[in-house]
């Protein structure tokens, strides 16, 4: 083994659903260049690890590391050849983070309420596959999403808002 | 893209500050132009700087960068953005400035990279992390587009390493490597001093230890040498990440002594208690890798992998059971087999195929145990990885003479029920080479007869030609394969009736020298160079025949060899047939003019390095053999930043009557890029058996010397030379391995009248592995019947050799060694021309 040494090591950042069905996808290189070929991998790992608790597996040749809450599922995922303690490190400050964003209530609903957040978050820990922030603190704070920032008289404006977070779930997801 | 760009954009109209109100209503009404068809991405662009200006709602502004990373591939303008996000990497919201500069440069191109220059350097050394880290970080992504323009940033990441925040320190890192990993030097010094003066960034120390690591397998550097002291001390971080990461790299180093292992394998082993599953994976699948070459080193670790068996990781259990069958005894087989049989259907197939792999390992070292094994494995042939199955139980009956019977009748079982193709052609292949052999062959021919009557055209194209293989080696049976074959004749499928009619023709003559040939061993010669030689033939109209001999050989021997079976990433893109290292040469060499009419080129050796490591100039020399001449490519490297070298070549004197026609100098070597220079040489005619010739060698060039920083050249120079080690050339460089699946019949076809024979005491050596060693590397002929590997405890052992000697003729070789006191061996040589037998016997002597 004389792999290159190099900055780039996740290679994706899934969440999925208690179905196995994608709500957040993020590839950093072209392991899987369709999205067809993505959701097939993702169908697969899911298979292989929903039911246990187990944390990490080796899976179509690449290192899974995976949490899972209540009804979500989350996923790091790397080369067999990096250090799996990394990925658990990146795959950790996620869910902190999130924990955090979403006051300890890290399940579906909450998160496509607050998909910005997410897509916040991941990128500032993770930007093109290299490990841009590991503590969740820093994470926040750099996101720094204030929940209630909506005024609440506006019952138009955040009907509105509803709505179109609905619309960019699906529509900036790759 | 248009859909997505559209919604995201009623977003931001919409959920806006209510005071905005007015303002808003006419942006979201400029916005409906994203509904049309074809989108315009200029105006596009130009609404969403406005938006960028007009909205101040932090999420807004922070998912618009977003959404310009997103789209980066698609805009072709980005001029405007591009103003307005470096106003927002210089601005004053900290919260802003890192993700600007993220976007920014994900749609920069090399031009507008230079005009916001200033801005990326003083915001690698700025003091707020998220800035700092942002910019290294877009720095590393865009070292593929610009390399020239980051490098001169070099200073500024430099002085970023010293930062104490972990992640910029990391980041850093990175970068400097990435800029710097081609010189080696500048590495080396990196190195020595980030790991003395003790970050404290774990990613950073990972980061550290991957790259020592790399150097020191580079310069194949002895364990003694502070980069090996660093990563060991590595092992007594604080951090779990770094520790695991110096003994991963330990393990991983060739040539590691038991004693060095020792400190990695015991960390390896208190986290295999660990209650985080993540690291008792990583322990257990380190110490799989230990166990393959150090089996006694893990030996310690065995209660701790015991208890590992029944973890409720799936992966972990098989991983544990994997490297105790290497390290456990053989009473320990059985139990340790049924408690697999047990799980195996939960396992991915990646464990599976690892299972297997160990299972192979196992069969080598108690050959008694075949059976067990052949039972488990022919049960697992049921489910979907059999390739790795076949494979294994191949490499079974290769290596064990006496599993061959039941290895066979396994097989032949397996191709009745089998719908893969590729497997069904590999075991009938197999079936032809090995089942002549066996006590009753006849009882294959029903088999393979089946596959020709039932299969696919490709599987019925392989029984035929297994087939044939039985007809020409057992006289008995010839008459009932003539039959079988006549009835091949009639097939729907062209390729399937060329081949018996072909078969049918060379079987009918009934002589061993066309059997040998057509039937035993196949084409020797590249694909891609035979394809090359036909095209030219039929280019130039020409009364000869078209001559075999002029189409360089393969390099590689169509390999016997096991496959490495190891968890890999199944390729997504289809395998194009790759032009091997000899093309790829032939082709550079065909491009010189002075080089034309040499003929085709017959093999080109591996490297050899003339300068050591760590000297002014790296100079290494390939030696391209051709019928009557020598081409030495020499690949230099001035590694000296103040000096540009030019017209350099390598002068040569030879030994003996070698004669040197022609220098072709390598115009300018300017620091850092490798460049090449040829010498060529005519072999001498009169003594054919010249073959070896030692060459003293010195580079000679016009030195320049010129400014470190830019690379500017004084106007004159001076002439100077750099001597170089010594040149060898000997008989291997003028042979090219070619492996005969059957040497007997290679033998009987080449005929005995140019058949020598001697004896020679060979003084030195002590045992027949290193006699066998000697003569294989010295001679460069490849080893055929696996007579390479010399069974224990024999005191006598038959090496057959065969190669194909410079201008196209076959060459054999049998050596018969005997140890009794020293080793002495009678070395029988037979060659189609009368030069090449003398020339092999007198290198030998």
């Amino acid at each position: 083994k004389s792999t290159e040494p190099s900055l780039y090591t996740v290679k994706a950042v899934l969440i999925l659903d208690n179905d196995g069905d994608r709500l957040y996808a993020k590839y950093y290189d072209d392991t899987y260049p369709t999205v067809k070929e993505q959701k097939a991998f993702e169908k697969n790992i899911f298979n292989k690890t929903h039911r246990t608790d187990s944390e990490i597996a080796l899976l179509e040749g690449l290192t899974v590391v995976y949490k899972s809450n209540i009804d979500l599922f989350f996923y790091v995922i790397g080369s067999s050849h990096e250090n799996e303690l990394m990925l658990m490190a990146v795959l950790n400050c996620l869910f902190d983070s999130l924990s955090q964003m979403l006051r300890k209530n890290v399940e579906r609903r909450a998160l496509l309420e607050n998909m910005e957040g997410l897509f916040l978050a991941v990128d500032e820990i993770v930007d093109g596959g290299v490990v841009l922030e590991s503590d969740p603190q820093q994470v926040v704070h750099r996101v720094a999403l204030r929940g209630d920032d909506v005024p609440l008289t506006e019952q138009t404006v955040t009907q509105v808002l509803q709505s179109a977070k609905e619309q960019i779930k699906w529509s900036l997801l790759r | 893209m248009i859909k997505k760009f559209d919604k995201k954009d009623e977003e931001s109209g919409s959920g806006s500050n209510p005071f905005q109100h007015l303002e808003k209503s006419a942006v979201l009404q400029e916005a409906r132009i994203f509904n049309e068809t074809p989108i315009n991405p200029r105006r596009c662009l130009h609404i969403l700087t406005k938006i960028i200006y007009l909205l101040n709602q932090q999420t807004l502004r922070r998912m618009c960068y977003l959404t310009i990373k997103e789209m980066a591939n698609i805009s072709e303008d980005v001029i405007i953005v591009t103003s307005s996000l470096t106003k927002d990497m210089t601005g004053k919201e900290d919260v802003y400035r890192g993700p600007a500069i993220r976007a920014l440069c994900r749609i920069t191109d090399t031009t507008m990279l230079q005009a916001i220059e200033r801005y990326m350097k003083q915001a690698i050394v700025d003091k707020v992390p998220s800035v700092s880290s942002s910019a290294l970080v877009s720095s590393l992504h865009m070292v593929k587009m610009s390399y020239d323009v980051v490098k001169r940033w070099v200073n500024e990441a430099q002085e970023a390493a010293s930062s104490d925040n972990i992640m910029v320190q990391y980041h850093a890192l990175g970068l400097l490597y990435h800029l710097r990993k081609n010189d080696r030097l500048a590495v080396t010094k990196m190195l020595n001093k980030f790991t003395k003066s003790g970050l404290k960034s774990p990613f950073a120390y990972c980061m550290l230890i991957r790259i020592a690591s790399k150097l020191l397998d580079e310069t194949e550097g002895g364990h003694d040498s502070p980069l090996f002291d660093f990563i060991e001390s590595c092992l007594r971080n604080k951090n779990e990440m770094v520790v695991y990461e110096a003994a991963s790299a330990i393990v991983h180093m060739p040539n590691c002594t038991a004693r060095e292992l020792a400190p990695a394998v015991s960390v390896l082993q208190l986290f295999c208690s660990s209650p985080k599953a993540a690291l008792r994976y990583a322990a257990v699948r380190t110490l799989n890798k230990v166990a393959m070459k150090h089996p006694s080193a893990v030996t310690a670790c065995n209660l701790d992998l015991e208890n590992l068996i029944t973890d409720s990781n799936r992966s972990i259990a098989t991983l544990a059971i994997t490297t105790l069958l290497k390290t456990g005894s053989e009473s320990s087989v059985d139990r340790l087999m049924k408690q697999i049989s047990s799980f195996v259907s939960e396992i991915s197939d990646e464990f599976k195929v690892v299972v297997v792999q160990a299972i192979s390992a196992l069969c080598q070292k108690y050959p008694r145990k075949h059976s067990v094994m052949m039972n488990f494995l022919s049960n697992m042939l049921r489910d979907d990885y059999k390739r790795a199955i076949v494979d294994c139980i191949i490499s079974i009956i290769e290596e064990n003479p006496e599993s061959k019977e039941t290895g066979l009748a396994h097989l032949c079982e397996f191709i009745e029920d089998c719908e893969h193709t590729v497997l069904a052609t590999k075991i009938l292949h197999l079936l032809g080479k090995e089942g002549p052999r066996t006590p009753q062959p006849s009882k294959y021919i029903r088999f393979i007869f089946n596959r020709v009557v039932l299969e696919s055209e490709a599987v019925r194209a392989a029984a035929v030609s297994a087939l044939a293989k039985f007809g020409a080696q057992n006289g008995d049976l010839l008459p009932s394969v003539l039959v079988l074959m006549q009835r091949c004749m009639m097939d729907s499928d062209d390729e399937v009736r060329d081949r018996a009619t072909f078969y049918m023709n060379v079987l009918q003559q009934k002589q061993k020298a066309l059997n040998a040939a057509y039937i035993f061993n196949g084409l020797s010669v590249s694909i891609p160079g035979l394809e090359k030689s036909l095209h030219q033939y039929t280019l130039e109209p020409s009364e000869k025949p078209f001559d075999m001999k002029s189409v360089p050989l393969a390099t590689t021997p169509i390999t016997e060899q096991k496959t490495e079976i190891a968890p890999v990433a199944t390729s997504k893109l289809p395998e194009k047939l790759a032009p091997s290292r000899q093309d790829i040469y032939q082709e550079q060499l065909a491009s010189i003019p002075e080089f034309q009419g040499l003929g085709p080129l017959f093999k080109s050796s591996e490297p050899v390095q003339l300068t050591e490591a760590e000297t002014e100039y790296v100079v290494r020399c390939v030696k391209h053999t051709f019928s009557r001449h020598m081409v030495f490519q020499f690949d230099c490297t001035n590694t000296l930043n103040d000096q540009l070298l030019q017209k350099v070549i390598v002068q040569m004197e030879p030994s003996e009557a070698y004669e040197v026609i022609h220098y072709i100098p390598a115009a300018t070597l300017p620091y850092s890029q490798p460049g090449s220079c040829y010498t060529l040489v005519r072999l001498p005619d009169d003594d054919p058996t010249a073959v070896s010739c030692t060459f003293s060698c010195t580079m000679k060039y016009l030195v320049r010397d010129c400014d470190p920083n830019t690379g500017e050249p004084d106007d004159d120079g001076y002439d100077d030379e750099y001597v170089l080690e010594d040149l060898e050339v000997t008989v291997a460089d003028h042979i090219q391995k070619v492996l005969k699946p059957n040497f007997g019949a290679a033998w009987e076809e080449v005929g005995d009248e140019f058949e020598k024979e001697e004896t020679f005491a060979l003084a030195s050596v002590r045992t027949l592995d290193e006699a066998v060693g000697n003569i294989i590397s010295f001679l460069g002929m490849q080893p055929c019947e696996r007579s390479d590997k010399v069974p224990e405890n024999k005191n006598s052992h038959v090496l057959f050799l065969a190669g194909v000697f410079r201008g196209g003729h076959d060459v054999l070789v049998r050596a018969r060694l005997a140890l009794a006191d020293g080793v002495t061996m009678q070395v029988t040589v037979r060659s189609s021309e009368e030069n090449v037998v003398d020339v092999i016997l007198a290198s030998v002597g």
